[in-house]
């Protein structure tokens, strides 16, 4: 019976694949490697590696504690990379309806105490509408995140995808 | 719009019904699938036809077109939908003779339905990979309908929250796939305080996307408005060429796919894109593609569900391609 290595990325190590063009420009698809992305990003920068009108992924380089995050809506954050832990407390006075995208918060956040979460490559989180979160990483790792683009997300096309 | 009408409930001498759709009608034998319609007709593999049939049938018909080869296919209008023959084929535009016909969708998902149903023997599941499963070939024996009648999975926020899609593990039947066996099973930490158990959540994404039985038929697993985490296992060959009406990304997760790119409306190449772990690539509304994945792999696929999307794209009010630099 044959044996499978499944394989996975991380900063260490990742190969990127590529756009082999044939009658097409590769800039069309935006062809980038988040661990890529994240190996030259500065801790919690959040750089956009995907963009669908209003709503984004991004690439997150978990490294450190970062600010105190919260978002009128939920987001979802898959670790790709190390292990993460998020603290959540939920808001006495949320994120207005009105703003998309994750905001960051001054200070600590006022709230009751919901918990924390640690997760390791391949798990998933919710950071639930209505809490402020924070990440936690002792060694860098990475995030992928889902939300709407908002007043955080970074976009460096450019520099970020195959040309 | 066409009438959708089911053919006599005759069988062939191979145990088969025939169906018809309109002027579309279809028969099997053996091998092969025959599809017939005024001044055409085409032949597929019936395993060809099947595993393509069934992931359009998955989603009451895929997003956009779905093409079971360079022939034969679907478009989505969401609520009707187009059955072709030629329509996206240079050779059929060229000499006039592609064939399309207009159906309501809930008429042409009963006519596929029954088909489903007949054609498929037992031990052949048409979302299995190749290497497991059993033949779709041969005379009709029995059926297979706990296969073709899976519930499709769609995540209202996240795969296991209260009252959402349940996880999966042994106990509830959904084994590791032996390709997968080396993938990390251990569940994240999660401390709720009181009162919050049921906002406080995580689980293992990868391990539940390990635990799929099936191939090339996405799932949503995390939903924010109408921005859709899907995931899938694939290997093997998707069995359609998926044509676009909105611009949808991938998220290589684990192992290696190859996608061939061609304009959608004509299947003239444009571009071979290769994608490896953590490798994100934009696949332009205007664009068909099919991928190849030699070991079963994951990879996440990120949809805008957003209804209005095929008429901005059909329309030109949206360029094809998502960003600019």
């Amino acid at each position: 019976m044959a044996s499978y290595q499944t394989r996975f990325g991380s900063l260490e190590h990742y190969e990127k694949g590529g756009v082999e063009a044939i009658n097409d420009d590769p800039r069309h698809y935006a062809f980038s490697n988040v661990y890529e992305v994240a190996s030259k990003s500065g801790p919690y920068e959040k750089v956009a590696v995907a963009r669908n009108l209003k709503y984004v992924l991004e690439a997150i380089r978990a490294e450190g504690t970062s600010a105190w995050y919260a978002a009128s809506h939920d987001e979802a954050a898959i670790i790709m990379d190390g292990e993460v832990e998020i603290r959540l407390v939920k808001l006495d006075t949320p994120v207005a309806e009105a703003h998309e995208g994750t905001k960051t918060l001054e200070g600590t956040p006022q709230g009751r105490p919901m918990g924390h979460i640690v997760a390791r490559r391949g798990h998933m989180a919710l950071l639930p509408k209505g809490a402020a979160y924070q990440f936690h990483a002792a060694k860098p790792g990475v995030i992928l995140l889902q939300t709407v683009q908002g007043d955080l997300t970074v976009e460096r096309w450019k520099d970020i995808c195959q040309k | 719009m066409a009438e959708a009408k089911q053919a006599a409930e005759a069988v062939n001498q191979f145990g088969y019904r025939p169906f018809a759709l309109g002027g579309f009608n279809f028969e099997r034998d053996e091998y092969f699938s025959h599809i017939s319609w005024p001044g055409g007709s085409h032949t597929m593999s019936v395993e060809t036809f099947l595993r393509a049939l069934i992931r359009d049938l998955a989603w009451n018909f895929f997003y956009g077109m779905v093409n079971f080869d360079h022939v034969f296919g679907t478009t989505n209008h969401y609520g009707n939908v187009d059955v072709f023959a030629g329509l996206y084929n240079a050779g059929y535009r060229s000499q006039n003779k592609h064939y399309v016909e207009n159906f309501k969708s809930e008429d042409a998902l009963a006519v596929f339905r029954a088909l489903m149903d007949d054609w498929t023997n037992e031990g052949f599941d048409p979302f299995a990979a190749p290497a497991d499963t059993g033949s779709a070939f041969g005379p009709k024996r029995g059926e297979n309908r706990q296969a073709i009648n899976r519930k499709r999975l769609t995540a209202k926020r996240m795969v296991g929250m209260k009252d959402d899609i349940p996880m999966r593990s042994d106990a509830t039947g959904n084994k590791v796939h032996r390709q997968f066996l080396d993938v990390d099973q251990s569940q994240p930490e999660v401390h709720a305080e009181p009162g919050f158990e049921d906002e406080v959540h995580a689980f293992n994404f990868f391990g539940y996307v390990s635990r799929s039985d099936v191939t090339w038929n996405p799932s949503v697993c995390a939903a924010v408005k109408d921005s859709l985490i899907c995931a899938t296992t694939e290997e093997f060959v998707l069995p359609v060429i998926h044509g676009n009406d909105r611009v949808e990304w991938f998220v290589q997760l684990s192992d290696q796919i190859q996608w061939e790119v061609g304009d959608r409306d004509t299947g003239v190449a444009r571009a071979r894109v290769t994608m490896k772990p953590g490798d994100v690539a934009a696949m332009p509304a205007d664009i068909r593609h099919q991928g190849f994945s030699p070991k079963r792999s994951i990879l996440l696929v990120w949809e805008n569900n957003d209804p209005t999307l095929p008429e901005l794209y059909a329309s030109k009010k949206l360029k094809p391609n998502p960003v600019d630099f």
